[in-house]
C-alpha cells in the first residue's frame, strides 16, 4: 500500500512543481487519457458479466483490461508532465486529483483481480471498478484534461 | 457529478487515507503476517485459523544456490547420508526395480501458458527458485551391484518422455506416467535401457494448462489395476471448473483395457501413492490450496478411501468452505471427509516411502517418510526436509520427526529441495533433490564400517 501512495504524491509533486502561465492549445495527454478511461470502463463491463455468469474468461478479460489501462494511464501521466513542461498549460488540480485517485484505485484493483477465482471480482474488485468508472465519468465534461490553459482554467 | 472535482486538494489526502482504510478493511491483509508454529498443524487435528485474502499475495521463496563441495544434508545420530548420484537434471521421482536398479525420473512440467498478468510474475518466481529447469524428459538408471552405495553403472534408461513422474512395474510391463498418458514398455530384468517404443494404455489429463502436471503411479498388489494421482488444473478453479474435469482425483485404471474410474476425488494434488503395509490400504500425500493465509491449508497424508470426496475445490479439511469457488456445491461439501494426518501448511509434500524394515535403526521400522519440497508463499519458510511419520496399526501414531534437514543454508537459500523418495534393496532411503540435482542415500551409520561415500 505504501508504494501506491508514493505514486500519488510523486505525481502531484511533478505536476505541482511547475508554475505554468500561458495560453495553449490542446494538451497531448488529452489524446491519451481516454485510453485508460476506455479500458477501465470495459473492465467494469466484463466484471459485471463475470458477476452474472461466473465464467472465468470474463475475469481474465477484466484483469488484462485493468493492466493495460494502468499502463496507458502511466503514459498519459507522463504526457501530462511533458505538457506542463512545455509551458503552455497549468495543472487543473481537481481533475489531477480525481485522475490520480482513479489510477490508485485501479492499481489496488489489479491486485484484487489477481486473486484466484470468485473473490478476485466479487465483491471488492467489482466495487473498485465501479468507483473508478464513477470518478472518471465525473471528469468527462472537461474532456479528461488534467491541465488547462489560462482561459479554460477559469471555468474549472 | 461535479462533487468529485470540487474536493479541495487539501482535503484529498485524508479522503484517500479513508479509502485506503476502507479498502483494507474489506479483507485485504497487511504484509507482515507471519505464519504460526508449523507443529500446531501436524497430526489428525490441525489448528485451522480464519482464512484471509490478500492484496499482494505473500511470496517468500528460497533462492536456489545448490550444494557446495562436500556439503550434504544433515541427518540425526545413527544415520549417514551421501550422494548416490550427482549432476542429474531436475530429478523428481525414484523407483527401485526388483533387481535393485534405481530409476531416476528427470523431469519438469510443461511450459505454463500465460492467461493472466499474474502468470508472468509466477514465471519469474519459478526461475528464481530454481524450478524453471529445462525438462530432461528421461529416466536414468543407477546400478549398485555390490551394495556399497556407489553405483557402478549409470545409463539413460528411457528417453524422449513427456514430463514423466510415476513409474510402476507389473511383471514384464513397465508403466510410465507421462503428464498426458500412461505408456507401457516391455522390460526384462537386468535391462539397462529400453529402446522399444511404448504402447499407450490410456490418456491422462494434460495440457494446455496442466497446472499440476505430476502423475503419480502405483500398481495394485495383484497387478490388475493402476492407481494414478491426477492433480488439479489450478490453485482454486481460477481456470474454470471445466478445466478440472476428472482432475484433483485418484484414478483407478484397468490394466487390461485402459478403462478408468474415479477412485477418490477432491484431492487437490495427490502424489506419493503407496500401500500401507499393515492394512494394505491406499495412502497418498496431497498439496492443498494457497493464498488464504500462511497457515492455510495444511498439506496432508491420508488414506484414500474408495469413492470418498476430500473437499477440493469447494471446501477443505472436511466442510470448511472456500469462498473463492462459485457456484458452490453444498451437496458435495456435505459428503466431504477430512484427511487423516496434517503435515502443516505449504510444506509441499511430493514423495512418500512407507518403510517396512531393513537397514535403518529400529525407530524407523514402521512408518512413512515424507519428502517436503518446501514452501514458496509463507514466512517463515516451512518444509525443505524429509520427515518420518511413525505408524501403528495402519495409522499414524505420533508427531512427524525431522529426519533429513539442511536443505536450507544459514541465509535461507536452498541448497536443495527434496522431492520423490524410495527405499532401495538394502533398506536405504533414497531422496531425489531437484534443486541440488542429486539423489541422496540415507543409511544406518555403523561405527567401524567404512564410510560409504569417500
Amino acid at each position: 500500500m505504501q508504494h501506491v501512495r508514493m505514486t500519488e504524491t510523486s505525481l502531484m509533486r511533478d505536476v505541482g512543481s511547475r508554475s505554468v502561465a500561458s495560453t495553449g492549445k490542446i494538451a497531448v495527454h488529452q489524446i491519451l487519457v481516454p485510453f485508460p478511461v476506455a479500458y477501465f470502463t470495459a473492465a467494469l463491463v466484463t466484471d459485471l458479466v463475470y458477476w452474472q455468469t461466473v465464467e472465468v474468461m470474463w475475469e481474465n478479460f477484466s484483469v488484462w483490461l485493468i493492466t493495460v489501462g494502468l499502463i496507458m494511464a502511466g503514459v498519459a501521466g507522463i504526457a501530462a508532465v511533458v505538457d506542463l513542461v512545455s509551458g503552455k498549460h497549468r495543472p487543473a488540480w481537481p481533475r489531477v486529483g480525481g485522475y490520480a485517485l482513479a489510477v490508485l484505485l485501479s492499481l489496488i484493483n489489479v491486485f484484487v483481480h489477481s486473486r484466484d477465482a470468485y473473490t478476485a471480482v466479487v465483491p471488492t474488485g467489482l466495487i473498485l471498478s465501479m468507483l473508478v468508472v464513477v470518478i472518471l465519468l465525473a471528469m468527462a465534461p472537461a474532456g479528461w484534461a488534467l491541465t488547462s490553459s489560462r482561459r479554460v482554467g477559469a471555468n474549472a | 457529478m461535479m462533487r468529485v472535482l470540487k474536493v479541495a486538494p487539501a482535503a484529498k489526502l485524508p479522503r484517500l487515507a479513508t479509502i485506503c482504510v476502507a479498502v483494507a478493511s474489506l479483507g485485504l491483509a497487511g504484509c507482515d503476517d507471519n505464519g504460526g508454529d508449523p507443529k500446531s498443524q501436524i497430526g489428525a487435528h490441525p489448528v485451522l485459523p480464519a482464512l484471509q485474502q490478500y492484496l499482494l499475495p505473500p511470496i517468500r521463496i528460497a533462492k536456489a544456490v545448490g550444494w557446495g563441495m562436500d556439503e550434504t544434508p544433515t541427518v540425526p545420530q545413527g544415520l549417514q547420508v551421501h550422494a548416490l548420484a550427482t549432476g542429474l537434471q531436475h530429478p523428481r521421482a525414484l523407483y527401485v526395480l526388483p533387481n535393485g536398479d534405481v530409476l531416476v525420473v528427470e523431469s519438469n512440467g510443461p511450459k505454463a501458458p500465460i492467461y493472466r498478468p499474474k502468470d508472468i510474475i509466477t514465471g519469474w518466481v519459478k526461475w528464481f527458485a530454481g524450478a524453471a529447469a529445462k525438462d530432461a524428459n528421461r529416466i536414468t538408471l543407477l546400478r549398485d551391484t555390490n551394495g556399497d552405495g556407489i553405483p557402478e553403472l549409470r545409463t539413460v534408461f528411457l528417453d524422449h518422455l513427456n514430463s514423466p513422474f510415476g513409474v510402476a512395474l507389473v511383471g514384464n510391463d513397465l508403466y510410465v506416467a507421462n503428464t498426458d498418458a500412461i505408456v507401457r514398455y516391455p522390460y526384462q530384468e537386468g535391462q539397462t535401457s529400453i529402446a522399444a517404443p511404448g504402447t499407450k494404455l490410456t490418456d491422462l489429463p494434460g495440457g494446455p494448462i496442466d497446472h499440476h502436471w505430476t502423475k503419480s503411479l502405483l500398481a495394485s498388489p495383484d497387478g490388475s489395476k493402476l492407481y494414478v494421482g491426477v492433480g488439479s488444473n489450478s490453485n482454486i478453479t481460477e481456470n474454470g471448473i471445466l478445466a478440472e474435469y476428472e482432475r484433483a482425483a485418484v484414478w483407478e485404471v484397468d490394466r487390461a483395457t485402459g478403462a478408468h474410474r474415479i477412485y477418490a476425488s477432491g484431492l487437490r494434488n495427490p502424489t506419493g501413492l503407496q500401500w500401507e503395509p499393515e492394512t494394505g490400504k491406499l495412502w497418498a500425500i496431497v498439496n492443498e490450496r494457497d493464498e488464504i493465509g500462511p497457515d492455510l491449508v495444511p498439506d496432508y497424508l491420508t488414506s484414500v478411501q474408495d469413492g470418498a470426496f476430500y473437499g477440493w475445490p469447494y471446501s477443505y479439511y472436511g466442510k470448511h468452505l472456500d469462498p473463492r469457488v462459485q457456484p458452490q456445491r453444498p451437496d458435495l461439501v456435505a459428503s466431504a471427509i477430512a484427511p487423516d494426518y496434517a503435515l502443516s501448511s505449504h510444506v509441499a509434500p511430493l514423495g512418500v516411502a512407507m518403510y517396512t524394515g531393513g537397514d535403518l535403526p529400529a525407530s524407523y521400522q514402521r512408518g512413512a517418510f515424507v519428502g517436503e519440497h518446501g514452501s514458496w508463499d509463507r514466512t517463515p519458510l516451512s518444509g525443505y526436509k524429509v520427515v518420518f511419520v511413525p505408524f501403528g496399526g495402519g495409522k499414524p501414531s505420533g508427531p512427524a520427526q525431522d529426519v533429513v534437514t539442511g536443505f536450507l543454508d544459514a541465509n535461507n537459500h536452498a541448497r536443495g529441495r527434496p522431492v520423490g523418495l524410495a527405499v532401495d534393496r538394502t533398506g536405504g532411503l533414497l531422496i531425489a533433490d531437484d534443486v541440488g540435482n542429486t539423489v541422496w542415500r540415507v543409511s544406518s551409520f555403523r561405527p567401524g564400517a567404512k564410510p560409504a561415500s569417500q
